[in-house]
């Protein structure tokens, strides 16, 4: 980005009406490693991109459980996600204390909001560098929710953040209105296809994926990796075009071939933040 | 010049019984259904028992608004825990917080007396045993409540070698099978309904084992 003279102060506008210091924070989204989410009418389904700084680190954790009917999926600065993951579990527990019945999503997320704001308008903090992706039901329904650094939050059918989202967004865009009346199994299958859009070639196998669904008599939870390479496998990701709509017969032998060949994934290329 | 007298209480005790028996690998907590006030009845259907973890239960006898307000805030913080820690509070661990939370109102005490049970993480039966204010002890069974100065000394007779009377302090787990364990504990129940006026109509019997939890209910007499 351009360096200038008003982009110093998250306090100070710009003349042609911009705050820099917030649009800089946007930018930080951009450079984390992609995270999606999709929804039905019943369920949500979140998912990331494991990028580990080096080949010797673990990677770091981009979904986290809010509370039984809510889950977030985070870009950015990991360290403010979980900071603000934090303070999102605390406001459900004590709205659950208080009220004895579990915290709207809609509610949260203008906590959220609000909370982001005020780091817009005080000198003497900085925005969060940290898009998230909330995804809840509560009594009106299945929702997903992007909050921004700027303070401002949208709901989406289907939305995709960080690095190379843009691949993952053209699919949501052809495929989101089926979604409002998709299976809970093909809304994970158009997450993974998602995801997969994002790793531009890259093989995909569990390791480098996580999945976190919840819905309608489901609590959210992370899917375990062998359900998530058994997905893959079934949905005949590993190196193929995804189907047309209609849930294809796997393709078993394909499948298998593809991952024996066990290319190993280009890890030397990720960038250093996630 | 007299000392000024309060002319309210904020407490009030609503009665009842609880009672927990520890085994090889298994746990009973029990506790009755009555709630009263005074001399009366307020309901004979009311739960003492909450299941705090996966292998925690409390029943709680005393005033129990206070209990019910102990119970929430053991399972936010339990909710907490398992957030931080991505595992379910083991019972030991549970034993502490509560012991914590209740000492935290040292001058305004939770005014509930508890009996925690369960499973430690060797898969053997643990029971709790706590004053007002968070005193506790880990023991092999324990009576809490209205009825418990008429149990506990049965209870030691019955249940002698994991008595704490005994020294050396031995092994703080009953010999007795599990179906024997819940027989004592209905034979408990039925003495005690007899001689005390808070302690009856129904006793809530959770049995907490390797397989999991089982409830089960008995009927009390209603006088």
């Amino acid at each position: 980005m351009f360096r200038n003279q008003y982009d110093t102060d998250v306090t100070t506008w710009s003349p042609a009406g911009r705050l820099f210091q917030v649009e800089y924070a946007m930018e930080a989204v951009k450079q984390g490693s992609a995270a999606i989410g999709l929804r039905s009418k019943t369920h949500v389904v979140l998912a990331s991109v494991n990028k580990a700084s080096s080949e010797l680190s673990s990677h770091q954790k981009k979904i986290f459980k809010v509370d039984d009917h809510i889950g977030v999926a985070i870009a950015g600065l990991t360290a403010d996600g979980r900071v603000l993951s934090r303070y999102m579990r605390n406001e459900c527990i004590n709205y659950s204390y208080t009220y004895e019945s579990p915290l709207p999503v809609g509610r949260l997320v203008v906590q959220l909001a609000d909370k982001a704001q005020v780091c817009t308008q005080r000198s003497w903090k900085r925005p969060y560098g940290v898009g998230l992706l909330v995804g809840g039901l509560d009594e009106s329904g299945a929702h997903l929710y992007y909050n921004c650094p700027s303070g401002n939050y949208f709901e989406y059918q289907a939305f995709a953040i960080g690095s190379r989202s843009q691949a993952a967004k053209t699919y949501l865009e052809r495929k989101f209105e089926s979604f409002m009346d998709s299976s809970r199994e093909n809304l994970i299958k158009d997450a993974l296809f998602a995801l997969r859009e994002t790793l531009q070639g890259e093989k995909m196998t569990s390791s480098i994926c996580t999945i976190s669904i919840l819905g309608a008599g489901e609590a959210f939870h992370v899917l375990d990796q062998e359900t998530v390479q058994r997905l893959i496998n079934e949905f005949e990701i590993v190196g193929e075009e995804p189907p047309a709509d209609e849930a294809a017969a796997p393709d078993a032998e394909a499948a298998a071939e593809a991952a024996t060949e066990g290319a190993a994934p280009d890890q030397g290329a990720a960038p250093m933040d996630i | 010049m007299t000392k000024q007298q309060a002319n309210w209480s904020p407490y009030d005790n609503n009665g009842g019984t609880c009672v927990a028996i520890a085994g090889a690998d298994y746990c009973v907590i029990a506790a009755d259904t009555r709630m009263s006030t005074g001399y009366s009845i307020l309901t004979r259907d009311y739960s003492k028992i909450i299941q705090l973890a996966d292998k925690s239960v409390m029943a709680s006898s005393g005033f129990q608004a206070d209990v019910r307000a102990l119970q929430k805030v053991l399972a936010a913080r339990h909710l907490i825990y398992q957030h931080q820690h991505n595992k379910q509070m083991s019972c030991p661990a549970m034993a502490q917080l509560l012991s914590n939370t209740l000492y935290f109102k040292r001058f305004f005490p939770y005014y509930a007396f508890n009996v925690l049970g369960g499973l430690d993480s060797e898969g053997k039966g643990c029971v709790f045993t706590y004053d007002a204010v968070g005193s506790y002890e880990r023991v092999g069974y324990s009576a809490q409540g209205s009825g418990a100065t008429l149990i506990t000394p049965f209870l030691d007779n019955q249940l002698k070698s994991p008595s704490p009377l005994l020294l050396p302090a031995k092994d703080a787990v009953t010999p007795l099978s599990e179906i024997e364990a819940i027989d004592l504990v209905k034979t408990c129940f039925a003495s005690a309904t007899e001689r005390d006026i808070y302690t009856g109509d129904k006793v809530e019997m959770l049995v907490l084992n390797a397989s999991g939890i089982r409830r089960e209910f008995m009927e009390l007499r209603k006088d």
